[in-house]
């Protein structure tokens, strides 16, 4: 099964604000610690090695070539 | 028993000093560390005379390697020394990780019973090279020079004639066959003007040997930021005679002069360990480490082992295990090419599985370093993520690394291998090129029925194929590679071969990895498969498969 791209969330923004809210009143390192929890927690939750690669790739690769508009 | 350590080995003059014109001798090993010694046994096993030249005059004062592992030990049971190792060494199979001052887990390295070794087995490097050299002084085939050095290497025709300094001045003599054994700061490889490729680590550790009496399980500990070592690692393991390994990490900046002084040492030990307890130091030394190894361990009749052909970091145990394998590896091939049972192209081989052993090898000691020792703010934010998600939830202890710990590389690209008709994915851990596994048989344990050359296994609970068998039986011990053929039915060994509901035949090699297997008795490719195995089908295969398989890989570089 290749990553989903098309919407999956039944409350998008209701989840959005929620990863925003876990990060209040962090510090910027705090931040960066809560998100390499977070990954950690669901890559394992995922389990799919190759699912969790191509949002690795994904990610990284609307950092390198960030889409033009 | 004395201290093996005050043991001097004296020069001698050899037979070869002084000649006009240099003999030509099959096999010089240089470095009579645990590979060089560890090959000239093999050799001997096999009825091979080798010189053994090393500069040195003692046993090394510290304890350097320190951890055998089960596949280590097995190689030396076959080499008949399993047990005097086993027995003078610390056995253990529990490690125990802490973070800051919380113990997160443990873990157990052979949950399984029904092995005749245990996972590791800790002994001071001087004392696995002092079995070593009392066995090679009894078999009465291997030359040990003591005092000597290589100083210059010419190829000839046959080999290189290779010329040593001696105390009494320089002699000359012709190799067929030279091995490079001769550790991390290979005189040879500087000689071949050969180039190591691949990283160096900034970070620095103190290591120190103590004796002390304290009654503390024989477990190996590892430390992740404890209050005694701020924001760095620590690493404690028992040792034969009451000495115990403590390693610590000291980052890229620290002084080395002020390091190593005992006081300073001395005041790490008792923040680590209590400040009443009474120990004296055996040994101080600090490292640091490389990952790296030779484009190539083939330099035509020159080749490379152990440190001298690849250097790791120490989390994993994997330098001297990974040395003994290579010379595990390298014997039974030069005895085939030696007895001109085998062409020459076999010892390709053994560059190709042990290039893909040490980049295994390689893989693993440098992920633990990483992890050990993260470099940058985001490589922390991970580690230190794992270590705290560790003490409540069993996901992250999976990837805490303190060292991945040594275990058998599978030659699973290698040309030797041959056929394998088992279903897909049936019993893995016997495949091609997987070290056989041992498991308790009626005479007692597999791997010593197996022996030293090839052997075909019939691994049946019933087997009514009897006259099959002696056929061919027959057949394989006439063929131009002699095959044993041993038939085994205990139920622990039927099941790790695959073998309780069917039986299954498998090729074992010398070095008691498999070579192949199949669920159905077919003398003809078991020749095959030995044949194909010792090289003799090698040159076929390359033009066949063209770029792919390991070899190709291998010379790429």
């Amino acid at each position: 099964m290749p990553l989903k791209r098309e919407p999956n969330l039944k409350d998008p923004d209701g989840l959005y604000a929620a990863i925003l809210d876990a990060h209040a009143d962090l510090s910027e390192r705090e931040s960066m610690a809560l998100n390499a929890r977070l990954v950690l927690l669901l890559a394992n939750h995922i389990g799919e090695e190759a699912i969790v690669r191509e949002a690795l790739a994904l990610a990284r690769q609307s950092i390198d070539e960030p889409a033009n508009n | 028993m004395t201290d093996v350590r005050s043991i001097s080995f004296p020069y001698r003059r050899s037979a070869d000093y002084g000649r006009r014109q240099p003999q030509t001798h099959p096999i010089v090993i240089v470095g009579a560390g645990p590979v060089g010694l560890v090959l000239a046994l093999d050799l001997a096993a096999k009825g091979h005379r080798s010189i053994v030249i090393d500069k040195k005059s003692n046993l090394a004062a510290g304890s350097r390697a320190i951890c055998w592992a089960k596949r280590t030990l097995e190689i030396m049971d076959r080499l008949g020394l399993g047990e005097v190792l086993a027995s003078k060494g610390v056995t253990w199979q529990t490690g125990k990780v802490f973070f800051a001052t919380r113990r997160l887990f443990e873990f157990d390295l052979l949950p399984e019973s029904a092995h005749r070794r245990p996972a590791f087995v800790n002994l001071q490097q001087y004392y696995f090279e002092h079995f070593c050299i009392e066995a090679a002084t009894g078999t009465g085939l291997i030359d040990l020079r003591w005092q000597e050095e290589v100083v210059g290497l010419e190829p000839t025709s046959d080999g290189t004639l290779i010329q040593i300094r001696t105390p009494d001045g320089d002699y000359r003599l012709v190799a067929n066959w030279v091995i490079a054994a001769d550790g991390a700061r290979s005189s040879i490889r500087r000689r071949l003007g050969l180039r190591f490729e691949g990283r160096v680590f900034d970070d620095q550790f103190l290591i120190c040997d103590i004796k002390m009496r304290m009654e503390r399980p024989a477990e190996r500990w590892f430390w992740f930021d404890p209050p005694f070592n701020r924001g760095r690692s620590a690493l404690l393991h028992k040792q034969a005679d009451d000495v115990w390994r403590l390693d610590f990490q000291l980052g890229a900046a620290a002084d080395r002069d002020e390091e190593i002084k005992p006081d300073n040492v001395a005041r790490r030990v008792r923040a680590m360990l209590g400040a009443d307890t009474a120990f004296g130091f055996e040994w101080i030394s600090m490292y640091r480490f490389q990952s790296r190894r030779l484009a190539r361990f083939r330099h035509g009749r020159v080749l490379f082992a152990g440190d001298a052909a690849h250097q790791m970091s120490p989390f994993g145990a994997r330098g001297g295990n990974s040395g003994v394998q290579d010379a595990d590896n390298l014997a039974w091939k030069l005895d085939l090419v030696l007895r001109r049972r085998a062409p020459e192209s076999l010892l390709d081989s053994y560059d190709c599985e042990r290039i893909a052993a040490a980049d295994e090898n390689l893989l693993n000691t440098t992920r633990s370093t990483d992890f050990i020792a993260p470099k940058g703010a985001i490589s922390r934010a991970f580690r230190d993520g794992v270590l705290a998600l560790a003490a409540t939830e069993p996901l992250a202890r999976r990837l805490v690394n303190s060292g991945r710990l040594s275990v058998a590389t599978s030659y699973d690209e290698s040309p030797l291998n041959g056929p394998d008709d088992f279903a897909a994915g049936e019993c893995p851990s016997s495949r091609p090129g997987a070290a056989a596994l041992d498991a308790p048989v009626a005479a007692g344990w597999l791997l010593d029925a197996l022996g030293q050359g090839f052997v075909g296994v019939c691994f049946a609970r019933q087997h009514a194929t009897a006259d099959d068998l002696a056929r061919a039986k027959r057949r394989l011990a006439e063929g131009a590679i002699p095959v044993k053929i041993l038939v085994v039915s205990d139920e622990i060994a039927c099941r790790r071969y695959g073998a309780e509901r069917a039986p299954a035949y498998y090729l074992f090699r010398p070095d008691q990895h498999v070579a192949a297997r199949w669920r159905r008795l077919d003398a003809a490719a078991l020749e095959r498969a030995a044949e194909r195995a010792s090289g003799c089908a090698l040159g076929d295969r390359h033009e066949r498969e063209g770029s792919r398989g390991c070899l190709s890989s291998a010379s790429q570089t």
